[in-house]
């Protein structure tokens, strides 16, 4: 009982330290540009800020740039998904290709492949199709490294199990290598969500014709700090929003599972 | 014995894993025939590595042997004969994500048993072994006892003429697994199955089987086949009766030296290496 309740004290206090510092943060930022001067070109006024981000939200103007970009998210997560969790299952089936292509996908996961974005660009052009293409490529290797690794330590015995049971093929998938793979899965698919997001509204910011990373260059390069600072709170907004959601399917998912 | 009564015929089967002159050559099963009568409940016992589960699996179709056949109510078994031939495994083998009943019907489901008998055939085998309170439970949340009981009323509820059990207690206590063996007593005493059970205690064999084929060392052929003259189901008081000790102390001599030889191999293996 003592050690629950100092278990819930510790996370209060804990909270409480995490506000605390977020707070801190905000004080700092607000003094340094009232009363020590930095340039309000570098570090807009964070009252200022915070008018012009209900501005934004007011307006509505994000509206076609944040289109561009969840549009594009979509996209690029749906192929990776897709290809990942086909290309995982088939490469699991035996022990050569795993032997071949896990370390493979772990390498190539391993660098950094946003380097690659000039090529991707060339090929694909300044508009969404560069985006999907790095996104699909960069959260490709997540989500099929975490299936061969679901699909290749499913429990032998669970195999031969239903195997001696009389199960077919598409029984052996469904109710035993699929559940069984399921929790490791859902995992690498949120990995995958989450790069691609940062890949794609970092390519934004890198070239592009639209999008939210693309809009918040132009307001920097218009030295619109104030409502530059804003679009980041709307975009880490999104980001944490996205996130969230898809912590929460992982977690229904591996419960269903 | 005439072929009518014999439910699974075993004739000259050899196993060997891996080719002769590989590091992980092993010679696992020699030259290896009984046939077990319908209705029999057959032990195997032997050191380990001796090739009972090799047998066991050969038996059910999951192995392939290097040499010989196994028959099956007359016919060759080439691989899984799930209208036949349900097994245990030693370890439980039962799906986690899914609660004890729906392991139970996944069984009925993959041997393609009709719908409308799931539920009341999950019903009797979760019943027969004591687990009905227990059916919505996830393995997780039982006993390890409890889980080998779910597992066998999953191979019930599968109607099979043929049991086999590996070593299904092996992983559980000396308590738990001899409440477990008096209860498989009673149990089997009235289905009638033929039933082989491959286990490493003196004292489950001769309480549980109608013969127990003791096992030489590796690799591993029948030495030597003891009868156990008693009928099931099995009392407690059998346990303490002077049969019992004579022949628990007999299949101990027939072990004894193989159990050697295995050990003084096993240090020789490492010697060489």
């Amino acid at each position: 009982m003592t050690s629950r309740r100092n278990d819930r004290a510790a996370g209060i206090g804990s909270r409480a330290v995490q506000v605390g510092f977020l707070v801190a943060v905000f004080i700092l930022w607000y003094l340094a540009t009232t009363r020590w001067g930095v340039n309000r070109l570098l570090l807009p006024n964070p009252i200022s800020v915070w008018h012009q981000l209900l501005d934004v939200l007011r307006t509505g103007e994000y509206l076609p740039d944040l289109r561009v970009t969840l549009t594009e998210l979509a996209a690029a997560f749906l192929l990776a998904t897709t290809s990942g969790t086909v290309v995982g299952y088939f490469v699991s089936r035996t022990r050569y290709t795993i032997r071949v292509f896990d370390p493979l996908f772990a390498g190539i996961y391993s660098i950094p492949i946003i380097l690659f974005l000039p090529l991707y660009v060339l090929f694909f052009g300044l508009g969404p199709a560069s985006k999907i293409a790095l996104g699909t490529t960069i959260s490709f290797f997540p989500i099929v490294i975490n299936t061969i690794a679901g699909f290749g330590n499913v429990d032998r015995t669970l195999v031969t199990a239903a195997r001696s049971m009389g199960a077919s093929d598409y029984q052996l998938f469904r109710y035993v290598l699929l559940p069984a793979a399921l929790p490791v899965i859902l995992t690498g698919l949120r990995m995958g969500f989450t790069v691609a997001l940062l890949s794609i509204i970092g390519s934004e910011t890198i070239a592009s014709l639209a999008g939210l990373g693309h809009h918040i260059v132009e307001l920097a390069e218009g030295m619109d700090m104030s409502r530059m600072f804003a679009y980041i709170a709307f975009v880490v907004m999104i980001a944490a929003i996205l996130n969230g959601a898809v912590s929460y399917l992982e977690a229904r998912g591996r419960r269903r599972g | 014995m005439t072929s009518g009564d014999v439910a699974v015929r075993i004739k000259g089967v050899s196993h060997q894993f891996g080719e002769a002159g590989e590091a992980q050559h092993v010679r696992a099963l020699l030259d290896t025939s009984i046939d077990i009568a319908r209705g029999e409940l057959l032990c195997l016992i032997g050191p380990s590595g001796c090739g009972k589960s090799t047998l066991l699996n050969v038996m059910g179709g999951l192995m392939t042997p290097t040499s010989g056949a196994v028959e099956v109510a007359g016919k060759p078994v080439r691989g899984p004969r799930p209208h036949d031939i349900a097994f245990v495994f030693q370890e439980h083998a039962l799906f986690p994500w899914n609660t004890v009943d729906e392991n139970v019907r996944l069984g009925m489901l993959f041997q393609g048993v009709p719908k409308a008998e799931h539920e009341p055939r999950a019903r009797k085998s979760l019943e027969a072994v004591g687990l009905a309170e227990f059916a919505n439970h996830y393995p997780g949340q039982l006993s390890g006892g409890m889980r080998q009981r779910a597992a066998l009323a999953r191979a019930l509820s599968l109607e099979t003429g043929i049991l086999l059990m590996d070593e299904p207690f092996g992983a559980l206590d000396e308590q738990t697994r001899m409440i477990l063996g008096e209860d498989l007593s009673v149990l089997l005493a009235r289905t009638e199955k033929t039933i082989v059970f491959v286990t490493h205690s003196l004292g489950e064999a001769v309480f549980l089987a109608d013969r127990v084929a003791v096992f030489t060392a590796r690799p591993g052929t029948i030495k030597k086949i003891i009868r156990v003259d008693e009928p099931h189901p099995r009392k407690p008081e059998f346990v303490t009766s002077e049969k019992f000790t004579e022949l628990r102390n007999e299949l101990y001599a027939l072990l004894h030296d193989e159990i050697r030889k295995t050990v003084s191999e096993s240090a020789r293996a490492r010697e060489g290496m």
